[in-house]
């Protein structure tokens, strides 16, 4: 029997190792397990080099995990935001390392780490600084840059609809970066809002085939990040 | 609303976003950054239908929802609240920068710290070691879409030019933008450099040459206004 479902946050999160690339999915809020982020603060593994768009809003979800000093590397396009306090301070004082890819590139990387392709050529950052030192082609007159699959150990994703399997639907533009970090890890955590009946969602509509899943735990209420922010919430509470 | 703002000189960023769209074709799949940009969805002539394409995963983006139908997992690349049109259809990251990688999307209306008269683009790092770098996609819209448009103020807040010789910022882009709307003039990247080819209300060709860091032609297109 196939049966992904997962009853406790600490189980889901207890092998991430510390040295782990972890991939989170979201844009901002939008698509962020902020339940599963927090479970791992609370698992407590360090040293992790963790792939998101963004370095998170406030002292709660991904900006929390910074703030707790486990993670020694970003891998993000987009580090700093409104609300983004934590990563900007630990940056300028070199106390956190950052890849900085431009968002398309991050996400064909992922795309291609879960595809098993190595690396590929992108038109994107050619002529700028994001492109010094890497490898440069030519074909059919355009230049391109040399970019590398990426791969995880773990992806911490979040949808809104999951069955026993694995499949997965998800709500809107929090979908992002979820369907492709669940392709690139070895080992793939989602949250879901509701878990449904194996056949219950159409298979014209799974989004992430249950393939590419390992473990799913139901988190009905998933907590509202701008609204932990705006109450000025800290994650872990003190 | 009136194209002339209060001073009646030069364009204010309603009217720059205005004139703007009236380039943006029937038909269009359109992706604008933050900012003025984004005003140019509000301007649209009527009669033409343009899809607007936001890179966080959507495509038929409507305006701004209504004080409480705000829903934190509908938003624009800007992380702001947006709605969805009759037809718009969500997908994953991968697939949005396959639209704009790919060459699908047809115009893209950014922001810029510089632009050179080559048409290289600076909008994304002063260089200042102190500030946190930050690119998001805007190198993949200029390395990707058919047509770069630039909506900026003509000069910095300390009255520096943007439009330059070349960059002395990061590029975003080398030889990506073909046409700027600034609060001054409609301005051409044309193989001999800047080209004017409208000046906004009441300024003059030599008043935006002095606010210019290169030579600017004078296109046919004010020739013929001035007959």
């Amino acid at each position: 029997m196939i049966d992904k479902r997962i009853d406790s946050l600490i189980d889901a999160v207890a092998d991430i190792f510390d040295g782990a690339t972890v991939m989170i999915g979201g844009f901002g809020e939008a698509g962020s397990p902020i339940e599963l982020i927090h479970a791992l603060i609370d698992q407590g593994a360090k040293n992790l080099t963790v792939v998101n768009n963004n370095t998170g809003s406030g002292h709660v979800g991904l900006a929390a995990l910074i703030e707790n000093g486990q993670v020694c590397k970003m891998i993000c396009s987009y580090p700093r935001t409104v609300s983004s306090k934590v990563f900007p301070e630990l940056y300028r004082s070199g106390k956190i390392e950052l890849e900085l890819v431009p968002q398309g590139t991050l996400a064909e990387r992922i795309r291609a780490g879960g595809a098993g392709i190595p690396a590929f050529y992108t038109a994107t950052s050619v002529n700028t600084p994001l492109a010094e030192g890497k490898e440069q082609r030519t074909f059919d007159g355009r230049d391109y840059v040399m970019e590398y699959g990426l791969k995880a150990d773990f992806s911490l994703i979040k949808c809104e609809r999951a069955d026993r399997y694995g499949n997965l639907t998800y709500n809107k533009t929090a979908r992002n970066f979820a369907p492709i970090m669940a392709t690139a890890a070895a080992t793939t955590i989602v949250q879901t809002g509701y878990l449904v009946e194996v056949g219950a969602i159409d298979p014209e509509v799974v989004v992430t085939p249950g393939i590419f899943v390992d473990r799913v735990i139901t988190i009905a209420e998933p907590a509202q990040e701008s609204k932990l922010v705006a109450e000025g919430r800290i994650y872990p509470c003190r | 609303m009136s194209i002339v703002n209060r001073q009646d000189f030069g364009w204010n960023r309603e009217a720059m976003a205005k004139r703007a769209a009236l380039d943006i074709p029937d038909g269009s799949y359109v992706n604008l950054g933050i900012g003025i940009p984004e005003l140019v969805a509000q301007f649209v002539p009527e009669g033409r239908e343009v899809i607007y394409h936001t890179e966080n995963g959507l495509l038929g983006m409507g305006p701004a929802p209504a004080e409480g139908e705000i829903d934190p997992e509908l938003i624009n690349a800007g992380k702001k609240a947006v709605t969805v049109i009759p037809g718009g259809s969500y997908f994953h990251h991968a697939d949005s920068f396959t639209m704009i990688r790919g060459q699908h999307i047809d115009v893209c209306v950014l922001g810029a710290m510089q632009v050179s008269e080559q048409g290289d683009l600076a909008n994304w790092s002063t260089g200042d070691p102190d500030a946190i770098p930050a690119v998001g996609g805007a190198m993949d819209l200029v390395a990707g879409v058919k047509t770069i448009y630039v909506i900026t103020q003509h000069c910095t807040k300390t009255g520096e030019p943007k439009l330059v010789e070349s960059c002395s910022y990061p590029l975003t882009g080398k030889a990506v933008v073909s046409r700027i709307y600034s609060d001054l003039a409609v301005i051409d990247v044309t193989p001999g450099g800047f080209e004017v080819v409208e000046l906004a209300p009441r300024v003059s060709f030599n008043y935006v040459q002095k606010r210019t860091g290169c030579k600017l032609l004078a296109g046919q297109q004010l020739a013929d206004a001035a007959k």
